[in-house]
Order: structure tokens, then C-alpha cells, then sequence
């Protein structure tokens, strides 16, 4: 890589990513632990000439985005659990409307105000399902701030590819944290840049008619193209519409599209995973220590491996059967009460086999809070 | 300006929906409404062209039209 | 009528009821935007929830429906990202004072050139007749079956304090009126309210024997007056029409382009 060498906090590799990206514009509000990164957009984003506003409230942070996105630009929001709670209802406006956006939410402990500066990965299921009514959504997450940049860029990728929201969720100590990033130079990862139709002014432009490939090509608010954008169900132009027809369609067509791509949005590290008899799977922060215990195992001969899953939703669920299929024991790692371990009981062979080590107390889980549970499975007493 | 001379009142009966603003508010009661509860211009030779009754429609169901007298 | 080009006349008839005001500020907003010789592509209508709300889906400009309340948050974001286009948010006053009350103070204290038209029919009409933050105390709604007990905001008083640099009020009666005060706000560079009296006579004017959507109309002609009337003096419950507020302050955008050009400057 010929970038350049920082020393950052999470939510500043983030930041940096972002930018990378191409992002235009952020709005969000203060709250522990993402406040970093609104501190740092307000820097940032005014000397690439982008626009940063801090905003009364998480939701209207959420719906400034939507608009700004809705204009042609790249946009992105950061918050916690309590604010995460409060742009559901704009995030389920963006899945139906198809805008793509990134929202961040560094965990903390929950549930309501809980523990503002201490880590945890409670809103594992709020990700999945804080939005009434069916959907699907994407959530990506990392364990280090190289992973956390290259992520986020992803995060932008997907949201421009899918045309939906995607969700980074970062937790408390990988926002925190300080460590070596070296950010790419310019050009090294990829961007995914927003599909414009090519349909002519004075022709019938359908901003809801998927091309053959899936996608949708958007015309920008401002543009040649006049149309609506609604919460409602609603036909190829964007005017609501009760059709059972449309609604289904409509509704097949939003999960559809992310749960048909489950392979391209899929993203994961593997350590010593063919033969691993015991095989950890984890996440964000918590993948640090699994991969601590890991490595140390197997200085002793031990075969453990770890399956650090970077794509939380949509669940890998067939990855998952895969990299375990060998293993005699399955452990989640994570720090919440086991909310993606439901997720990996239903993906794998033998859900018997599977079984949590996780810590709800504010604290990061240890190595040797894994190895505590380790014991236990094997016999070994603690 | 010159003055206005009525054209004639269009109206589109499949907008109107018989509220009787127009009816109510035209100052030379120009409009009635018929037997379907639409508007029509009963007494067109009365009209001044203010064009109240269009601008207080609100279902965008009349216009004036009018040309220089 | 030209304003014709600027409907999406496959919807029409609209879903508003016979007599509903609603359709009477649509017809001067088309007339405004006709007399100001916007174009379409330059102009973004960003709504809400409610009977309001739906005027968006009428008229052939870039249209966002957004969620209850939200309207003015979703154009925030907007008119950021594209100062040059007009922004027009026409809000109901459920959905701008009650459950979008938050968004509407704050952007009235940030002067962001947008026109926000408040359609006060003192109702939530779209689901079927409760009372909303401006009925009035001893009003009666379907959620006030023993007369409502809550006092009402002041549109005009509440987006002054807020910090509006042009506010003004009108009626769906008084239609000349309308057209001129709408183009004046979508004119002020700065945050302009509009509130318009609109009328309800499907659940407003029937829970609260008010007649026909004809007699609240007269209502509005006899309990109103322009601000600063002699009529006023003599009788302080007549409701002033006009505009309130009209002032120069830093816009929104404006200043950000100061910032961007601040920081590029490295001060």
C-alpha cells in the first residue's frame, strides 16, 4: 500500500474512510461513543467543500441525509443505541425508498441510556429488525481500524450498489481505541460511484423500475427528471399505489435484493479454520480476544480456529454451515446475550454443539473469559 | 389594462365535486349548482370575470377564460 | 389555465373531501409558482403525513413525501446539498407543530431559505377527526368527546419567537391574499412560515357544528383582519392576517459556503 500512516482512534479511521469514499455531506447529533466522528466531519468536510450540520435530533439527522442523498450526493449519519433507536423510522423510510445512505452506531451498553461509555454489541438484532414491517438490511462491522477503513468504504459500495441503507456497526472499544491505519492512496480501494439513468429528459424515467441486473438507476432531485419519493408502497414512478401486485413485488423486490446477494455482500476473516475441531465465531471487538486465544492455542498444537464475520447482515448463514461443518464445537463471541448466536444455531449442522462465551458487563470479554467457557465445554472445569 | 370579456367558463365535471364555494362566493351569482351537484354557469351574461370562483375552486375545476374586450 | 402544466392531472380528481381548503392553497401555490415563472425542475416540494401532505403528489415537481412531522429535516438536507433549488414544505399542523414541532422551531431558528405553509385546518383530518395542537381549547374532535381541555399554539407567535424571519398568515378565503403572501415568502431569502386558516368541514366543521365548508369560509372573512386594523382594536378576538415578520438575517447556506471557503483558507 502507498498510503499515508496515522495513529486513530476507530471512529477516526472511520472518518477517514468516509472521506475516501466520497462523502458530501453528514448530519447527526452528539452522543456517546460516535461523537468523534461528527466532531471530526465538521473538520473535515467543509475543506473538501461538503457539508457538515449538526441537527436537533437523531431523526431529523437521519431524514437530513436521506434529502441530501436524494440530491446525488453521499451521505452519512453517526450515533449510539439511544439514538439508533430514534432513526428507525428514517431508516425504514430509506429501505423503502431505496436511498442509499450509511448510518454508524458505536455500540454501548443498553437497553435505553445503559452505559454511554462502555462497550458492548446489544444492537446486534436492533440492526435486523429495529424497523417495523418486512425488510432486509445490511450491517457490516470490524475489529480493527484497517478493517474498519476498508468497511466503511465497503458500506458506501454496497449502499450505492443496492441502493439501500447500510449500517456500520462499531462498537465502543474499536471507536475508541487507538492503533496504526495506514489509509490507501487514492485509487487503491475501489468506489462504487452512484448509477445515473440515461434516460433522456422528455422521456419516461421509472426510478423504481429495477434494470435487468437488479439495479436502479436514479435521477438526481434537481435534474431533468421530476418524480415522487414516498414511504408508501408504491409503483415504477413512486406514487403510492395499493395494488396487491405492486405491494408484493415491491416487497419481494426489497428483501430480494439483499438476501439474493448474500455471497457479494459477504465479508469475513478466517484463522486456522480447516481443521479446527473448536471453531469461534465472532465479531468486532470481541473477535480481538478470539483471535488472542486462538493464536495462542494453537502455539499449542490445540486445533482451534476462528471465524470472524464482517458481514452481520444478512447472516452468512451458508459460510457459516461451511467453515463448521468439521468442527466438533461451535462458540459465539460476543458481548451481548447471545443475539447473533441464535443466527449461527440455525445456519449450522448441529446446533447442539453451539454455545455462547459472551460478557454483558461493560467490560471487553478477555481471553480469558473465552477460555473459561472453553474448559467448560471440554470438560476441563474453570 | 383593457377590460376583460368573458370567453366562456370551462368545467371540468369530473373534478368538480359540488362543495358550492363558487356558487356561494360569486359576487354577481353567476353559478348554480345542477341536478348532479356540478357546477354550471347559469347566467354567464351576469359574469364580471373577476374569477373568483377559480382561484377559491379547490378542486381546480373551473376556469375563466376571457379575452380583450 | 397554464397552472394545468404543472399538475400530474392523472390523479385528479384529488383525494381531498368537497369543500376541503386544502385544495384551495394548492390552487394559489400553482398560481404563485406560475406568476413567479419558476421552473419545474428547480423546484422540490417535501411533505409529510396527513390530508396536507398529499399536495405533493399533484404537482409536477421533485416531490418527497416523507414521514410524519420529518418534512422539514428531509429538506434540510436538501436545500444543503443544493441551495440553488426552491424548496416549498407544506405541512399540516398536526404534523408541524405536534410530532414535527422539534424539527419546525429549529428550522425556523436556522433561517434556511425554505417556505414552510402551514395548512392549519385545526384537525388530524387523514385519521378521522382527533384533535390537534391548534383546535383550541373547548373545541370537540372524536378524541375530545367532553370538549378539549388543551390550549393551542399561535402559529404566527410560536415560529416569531422561534426566530422565522418572515412569517405571515392568511385564509383559503381570502385567495388574492394567498397568492401574494406565498410569493413573497418563496421570494425572502430565509426561513418563511405561511400559516393558512384552511378548513375541515368534514371533521372540523361537522364535530364543531360549524356548517358547511361555505360557512366556515364566512368565518374566516368575519373573525379575521388585517394586522393593525381599526376593526382589531376595537374587537382584540378578530385573528390578524398579513405579514408578521418580515426581517434580513444570515441564511443558512449562505453562511455555510462561508465556512467551506473559511476552512479551505485554513482559518
Amino acid at each position: 500500500m502507498g498510503g499515508r500512516l496515522t495513529f486513530v482512534q476507530g471512529n477516526e479511521a472511520c472518518v477517514e474512510a468516509a472521506l475516501y469514499a466520497g462523502l458530501d455531506f453528514f448530519a447527526g447529533y452528539p452522543i456517546t461513543p460516535s461523537t468523534e466522528i461528527a466532531e471530526l466531519m465538521s473538520v473535515r468536510l467543509p475543506l473538501k467543500g461538503g457539508r457538515f450540520m449538526q441537527m436537533e435530533d437523531e431523526i431529523a439527522s437521519i431524514c437530513a441525509i436521506i434529502g441530501a442523498s436524494l440530491t446525488g450526493k453521499k451521505v452519512l449519519t453517526a450515533t449510539s443505541g439511544p439514538g439508533f433507536s430514534l432513526m428507525q423510522e428514517g431508516l425504514g423510510f430509506a429501505i423503502m425508498a431505496e436511498i442509499p445512505c450509511v448510518i454508524v452506531d458505536v455500540q454501548r451498553g443498553g437497553p435505553s441510556t445503559g452505559l454511554p461509555t462502555k462497550v458492548s454489541q446489544g444492537d446486534v438484532n436492533q440492526a435486523r429488525w429495529g424497523v417495523h414491517g418486512d425488510h432486509s438490511i445490511i450491517a457490516l462491522t470490524a475489529s480493527n481500524h484497517q478493517d474498519v477503513f476498508a468497511i466503511t468504504v465497503e458500506a458506501f459500495n454496497f449502499s450505492e450498489t443496492y441502493r439501500t441503507p447500510v449500517i456500520l456497526l462499531f462498537d465502543e472499544v474499536i471507536g475508541h481505541m487507538r492503533e496504526r491505519l495506514e489509509i490507501p492512496a487514492p485509487g487503491e480501494i475501489p468506489l462504487v460511484e452512484r448509477l445515473k439513468t440515461s434516460v433522456r429528459e422528455g422521456v419516461d424515467y421509472h426510478p423504481y423500475l429495477p434494470r435487468e441486473d437488479g439495479r436502479l438507476p436514479m435521477s438526481d432531485f434537481g435534474g431533468v427528471h421530476r418524480y415522487n419519493v414516498t414511504g408508501l408502497f408504491h409503483d415504477m414512478w413512486g406514487f403510492p399505489s395499493d395494488n396487491p401486485r405492486v405491494v408484493h413485488e415491491l416487497l419481494r423486490h426489497l428483501v430480494d435484493k439483499i438476501e439474493g446477494h448474500v455471497v457479494e455482500l459477504t465479508r469475513y476473516k478466517e484463522y486456522f479454520v480447516d481443521d479446527a475441531e473448536i471453531l469461534l465465531i465472532s465479531y468486532g471487538a470481541s473477535a480481538r480476544s478470539a483471535l488472542h486465544v486462538v493464536v495462542d492455542r494453537r502455539k499449542r498444537g490445540e486445533r482451534i480456529g476462528l471465524l470472524e464475520l464482517q458481514t452481520i447482515w444478512p447472516f452468512p448463514a451458508a459460510l457459516v454451515r461451511e467453515k463448521s461443518k468439521n468442527a466438533r464445537y461451535v462458540v459465539v463471541v460476543e458481548m451481548n446475550m447471545g443475539q447473533l448466536l441464535q443466527s449461527v444455531k440455525e445456519a449450522v449442522e448441529r446446533p447442539e454443539r453451539v454455545f455462547l462465551s459472551n460478557r454483558v458487563d461493560g467490560v471487553l470479554i478477555t481471553p480469558e473469559d473465552i477460555r473459561n467457557i472453553l474448559r467448560l465445554i471440554q470438560g476441563k472445569g474453570v | 389594462m383593457a377590460k376583460l370579456k368573458l370567453k366562456t367558463h370551462v368545467i371540468n365535471r369530473d373534478w368538480c365535486k359540488g362543495c358550492g364555494i363558487c356558487v356561494h362566493f360569486c359576487p354577481k351569482k353567476v353559478l348554480e349548482l345542477d341536478e348532479n351537484d356540478k357546477v354550471v354557469a347559469a347566467r354567464p351574461q351576469d359574469c364580471v370575470c373577476c374569477k373568483l370562483c377559480e382561484l377559491r375552486c379547490p378542486d381546480l375545476a373551473i376556469e375563466v377564460q376571457t379575452e380583450q374586450e | 389555465m397554464a397552472v394545468g402544466d404543472y399538475l400530474r392531472e392523472r390523479f385528479f380528481p384529488h383525494i381531498w373531501c368537497p369543500g376541503c381548503g386544502h385544495g384551495i392553497v394548492l390552487n394559489g401555490l400553482l398560481r404563485t409558482v406560475e406568476n413567479m415563472g419558476l421552473k419545474k425542475n428547480d423546484i422540490v416540494m417535501v411533505s409529510g403525513i396527513g390530508c396536507s401532505s398529499r399536495i405533493a403528489g399533484y404537482l409536477d415537481f421533485h416531490t418527497l413525501h416523507t414521514l410524519h412531522g420529518r418534512a422539514l429535516a428531509f429538506a434540510v438536507g436538501v436545500k444543503m446539498s443544493r441551495p440553488e433549488l426552491t424548496v416549498l414544505v407544506p405541512m399540516g399542523d398536526g404534523d408541524a407543530l405536534s410530532i414535527g414541532g422539534n424539527h419546525f422551531i429549529h428550522a425556523c431558528r436556522r433561517n434556511i431559505d425554505m417556505t414552510a405553509i402551514v395548512m392549519n385546518n385545526r384537525v388530524y383530518g387523514m385519521t378521522g377527526g382527533q384533535y390537534s395542537p391548534l383546535s383550541g381549547y373547548g373545541t370537540m374532535a372524536t378524541t375530545a368527546p367532553y370538549t378539549n381541555i388543551d390550549q393551542e399554539f399561535d402559529v404566527v407567535n410560536i415560529a416569531t419567537a422561534a426566530g422565522a424571519t418572515f412569517v405571515a398568515r392568511t385564509t383559503a378565503y381570502h385567495v388574492q391574499q394567498l397568492a401574494d403572501v406565498l410569493e413573497e415568502a418563496i421570494r425572502h431569502k430565509g426561513f418563511s412560515v405561511v400559516e393558512v386558516m384552511s378548513q375541515c368541514p368534514t371533521y372540523f366543521g361537522r364535530k364543531n357544528k360549524e356548517g358547511s365548508a361555505v360557512d366556515m369560509m364566512e368565518k374566516m372573512k368575519t373573525l379575521t383582519t388585517p394586522i393593525g386594523s381599526k376593526a382589531k382594536q376595537e374587537n382584540p378576538s378578530l385573528i390578524e392576517r398579513g405579514i408578521f415578520v418580515k426581517k434580513e438575517m444570515p441564511e443558512y447556506c449562505t453562511e455555510y459556503q462561508r465556512i467551506i471557503e473559511r476552512a479551505m483558507k485554513g482559518k
